[in-house]
């Protein structure tokens, strides 16, 4: 039996150890606002936080997580007010939407590491998230509010 | 899907506007309805002419409704809920039109809900969202609706007060009467305004523009903003229901193959697998119907893939075994060298092009690409008692419908469609084979079933922007005027996806940037030599317009270097004077995105505005650091003109950056002009990726992309570092066009133009990838 303590509650898993983490949390467990973009690990739609790290939960088989904690994005703040978000959402940032839960994550992981990247720290550090609607100018420059406010 | 309307959807019998007798609102309103607010039975109308202009709206399947008790209802709270009628792919579009609504209505929009309409287009009105055609057809249907709810509201104050309708007036969210200081929320007059008839279209007063509140601001932010930041934004696979199934389907890797037998073994070992069976599929072509294969069944998305994984199919590859992108090139290319049917014809391009001075030619290819939304194509579906619902990210939930109603051999009246969130378009999810595979699934399993598309389904089984060739020979005079043009473009159709055997272009095709050229120009020769499609075809974010407009304008600059002249002053020349260019009476069918040229001509003066204003605000002819370029390009499509400046930097290993992007848009009125800028920033990048990166090609039958390692598209380290987005002005009247798409076609151009400054070296076939690699 996996054990996995995902956005603070305790989860179990008795079926597929193999399984990878993203349809875990789809489909078993329901938190859907994790997203499934390329099941390669090439897009960063299915980001999600393993022991406060950016992670790709396509690629991540629920017993890589065994004992550990998972952040999802229903999970990164109770009001959904992390200063990620608030930044996206004061520079309307998303188009779709769809590939923004990844984005955010990989963006708060980002800065949990780097206080105050640079333009190029911030282009570095969200070049593995896709967004097919071209939100990179706003998603660049949220990160920047999100770490500086301004 | 309604650039095609022709070819995929049939004509309404009877008469198209009859009365509908109230149809279900379904549950979204029910609680509003029970509390005894504005909701009654619909009655569908024509278009009136409310506007100084006429659109093509009502030529739509289904054309246009315009009753408010359709689209907006008052719960006695106050709170007012607008129905959004079309799908959200990122446009904006959900917050737009009931943007609208509200603001004529005089509804404040903190107390607005939005509430999804389910695929219903005798109720709604045509809901097909593609072509740029949204807001250019709903701005003055969308007030009439807004208009007539505040009449409605203002007659009810005036019965309860008994005083003249015209002593009183709707504020903010009430009505005031100004004479006693009066005044009534929408809520509290909302039950006596129900009982109301509709006012008569001509009696509407529309509101004053100078009084707008939130149309052409760009102070409201999308309806679902907070949830997309938090996660609970409900895509195409977030609907859950009890039991259900989890399915991922094998399917022909060539189109027009079928299946001829699996072994299920293995797959059928997997943890989490249930069942392994076979799927209808038609054959190619047939629209948007499946393609068949093998399903397999399972607990979960994981299992089902893993699944997949562990089947033995052998398939019957059929008739496009062969195709194969490198000999399929030369076959397009030997097709423009050789004249093709005629399908523009002035003067005598011919006679001009033998006596020219100088004769500059362009050959110029572009290859398939795939749309690689950042959703996959989805859908979920319940069967119960002989109906079907169907949740699904697509652009046409009216069209979906009729699929639906047809493939089931079930009544329309029998299918729900409720559309989801989109996670991208694009034209993609106009077309609903996934919708169909999954309630055909449904059906058959007897329980609610889920068909997940991987990445790799969505590029090995698109409907892709055509290939295509591209020729254009222009002749000059000895001043270096071009005195003639002969334009050859050789594509498989998109009709191919719809009718056997189909060759040539579509008039609509033919009307994105081929026979609609602007440029003053006397002997001008069009010609479109055969192309037979070997896959499903389908639009792709501006269609044609991306071929042409990177023909055409790589072809201006040059032009311009043959004769040692500034690209822009070229193209300047080549647009003309300020004026309305009439379709060539030699076009057979000529096509202007399906609306009246009576209000949307082709006007040189809007193309010749956009280009000196980017190119003003870019600097153009400013001094550049060595390596740079500018290069310009311009476009009319969907009704709009739009040209792009991009400069770009081109290092010495030839790696391709691009410090800054300057697009001004003409599209004419405008409502949220905050989403106008973020579709051309996401044009610019759309744009790159085609121009950069994209590539979908065949081998034996089979795309050989599979996902976003060999199908990459533009990420955040290699776009753009700024696009900068001018609107021009709109002048009093002028109708709305097109922003989805007409902000891609000029990209491309305007960067191989700028590279072209940079380096010398002109990019004549795309994707550019490692061509400039030293």
């Amino acid at each position: 039996m996996i054990k996995v303590k995902v956005n603070g509650e305790e989860r179990s898993w008795d079926g597929d150890p193999s399984l990878p983490l993203l349809w875990f949390l789809r489909d078993e467990l329901g938190l859907v606002g994790t997203k499934f973009g390329c099941g390669q690990a090439l897009c960063g739609a299915c980001t999600v936080h393993v022991a406060g790290t950016a992670a790709r939960s396509c690629i991540t088989a629920v017993s890589d997580v065994d004992g550990q904690e998972v952040v999802t994005i229903e999970g990164l703040h109770p009001q959904g007010d992390h200063p990620v978000q608030k930044a996206w959402r004061e520079l309307n940032v998303p188009q779709c939407g769809f590939c923004q839960a990844g984005q955010i994550m990989q963006a708060a992981s980002l800065l949990a590491e780097t206080k105050n990247p640079s333009d190029d720290e911030i282009r570095g550090g969200m070049a593995g998230n896709i967004c097919r609607c071209g939100c990179y100018q706003r998603i660049e420059a949220a990160v920047r509010v999100a770490a500086t406010g301004t | 899907m309604t650039y095609f309307q022709d070819l995929s959807r049939q004509a309404p019998e009877g008469p198209s506007f009859g009365p509908v007798e109230n149809v279900s609102r379904r549950g979204l309103l029910k609680g509003v309805t029970a509390a005894g607010g504005l909701v009654l039975a619909a009655s569908v109308l024509p278009r009136r002419a409310m506007a100084a202009y006429v659109t093509g709206a009502g030529d739509m399947p289904h054309g246009v409704v315009t009753d408010p008790r359709v689209f907006v209802s008052i719960a006695p709270d106050g709170i007012v809920t607008i129905v959004a009628h079309r799908s959200e792919m990122g446009t904006g579009v959900r917050t737009g039109l009931p943007m609208i609504v509200a603001d004529e209505m005089g509804a404040d929009w903190a107390r607005v809900r939005i509430v999804q309409a389910p695929g219903d287009e005798a109720k709604y009105g045509n809901q097909d969202t593609d072509g740029s055609r949204s807001t250019r057809h709903y701005l003055i249907p969308m007030r009439e609706v807004g208009a007539s709810a505040r009449t409605m509201l203002e007659t009810a104050a005036a019965q309860r007060w008994k005083v003249p309708v015209s002593e009183v007036r709707a504020g903010v969210h009430e009505v005031v009467h100004d004479g006693s200081g009066r005044r009534l929320g929408f809520g509290e007059l909302a039950a006596d305004a129900a009982v109301l008839k509709v006012p008569a279209a001509e009696t509407l007063r529309l509101k004053d523009p100078k009084d707008f509140r939130y149309i052409g601001k760009g102070t409201v932010s999308i309806t679902d903003l907070h949830d997309i930041t938090t996660g609970r934004a409900g895509y195409g696979a977030d609907v859950r229901l009890p039991g259900m199934k989890y399915v991922v389907i094998a399917r022909p890797p060539v189109v027009g193959g079928k299946l001829v037998s699996f072994d299920d073994a293995e797959a059928k070992q997997v943890p989490g697998v249930e069942r392994v069976m076979e799927v209808r599929g038609w054959p190619w072509p047939s629209k948007f119907q499946p393609l068949g294969g093998v399903a397999v069944i399972a607990r979960n998305t994981g299992a089902a893939i893993k699944g997949r994984n562990a089947l033995k199919v052998v398939w019957d590859d059929g008739a496009n075994a062969k195709y194969d992108s490198v000999a399929y090139r030369k076959e397009l290319e030997a097709a423009v060298r050789a004249p093709g049917l005629v399908v523009r014809n002035d003067g005598d391009a011919e006679a001009a092009l033998k006596g020219a001075s100088t004769v500059v030619v362009g050959e110029y290819y572009l290859p398939h690409i795939a749309h690689a939304s950042m959703e996959p194509p989805v859908a979920t579906a319940l069967w119960t008692d002989g109906k079907i619902e169907v949740w699904a990210p697509v652009q046409s939930p009216g069209g979906t419908r009729e699929d639906l109603a047809k493939t089931l051999e079930i009544s329309a009246d029998n299918v729900t469609v409720s559309p989801t969130l989109l996670g991208g378009g694009f034209g993609r999810k106009s077309k609903c084979d996934f919708a169909l595979e999954a309630a055909l699934l449904a059906r058959e399993l007897k329980a609610p079933v889920r068909v997940q598309w991987t990445r790799e389904d969505d590029l090995h089984h698109d409907f892709l922007h055509t290939v295509s060739a591209e020729r254009i020979e222009a002749g000059l005079d000895k001043s270096g005027k071009v005195v003639a043009w002969r334009h050859r473009s050789a594509a498989p159709s998109i009709g191919s996806t719809f009718a056997a055997g189909a060759t040539h272009q579509i008039p609509i095709e033919l009307g994105m940037g081929l026979i609609d050229l602007p440029f003053a120009i006397a002997n001008v020769r069009c010609e479109n030599p055969e192309a037979a499609a070997h896959t499903r075809i389908g639009w792709f974010r501006s269609v044609s317009n991306i071929p042409r407009a990177f023909a055409v304008q790589s072809m201006v600059a040059e032009i311009a270097h043959a004769t040692g002249r500034d690209p822009k002053e070229v193209l300047l020349e080549l647009i003309g004077p300020a004026r309305i260019v009439p379709f060539s009476a030699s076009v057979e069918k000529p096509w202007n995105y399906g609306e009246p040229v009576d209000s949307y001509p082709i006007d040189t003066g809007r193309l010749r505005g956009v280009v000196e204003l980017a190119a003003e605000k870019a600097g153009w002819g400013r001094k550049l650091p060595e390596g740079h370029g500018l290069g310009i390009a311009v476009h009319r499509s969907f009704v709009s003109y739009i040209a792009t400046v991009v400069e770009v930097a081109v290092d010495k290993k030839g790696v391709v950056t691009i410090p800054r992007v300057d697009t001004a848009v003409d599209c004419g009125t405008f409502v949220n002009p905050e989403r106008i800028y973020s579709q051309m920033e996401g044009a610019a990048i759309m744009g790159l990726s085609i121009a950069k990166l994209g590539e979908v090609s065949f081998k034996d039958g089979r795309v050989r992309q599979s996902n976003y390692d060999d199908y990459p598209v533009v990420r955040i380290d290699e776009a753009p570092r700024v696009t900068n987005t001018y609107i021009v002005p709109a002048a009093a009247g002028t109708p709305p066009s097109g922003v989805g798409e007409p902000g891609v076609p000029p990209f491309a151009p305007a960067l191989c133009n700028a590279i072209f400054a940079a380096t010398g070296k002109r990019i004549r076939n795309l994707p550019i990838r490692d061509q400039l690699a030293v």
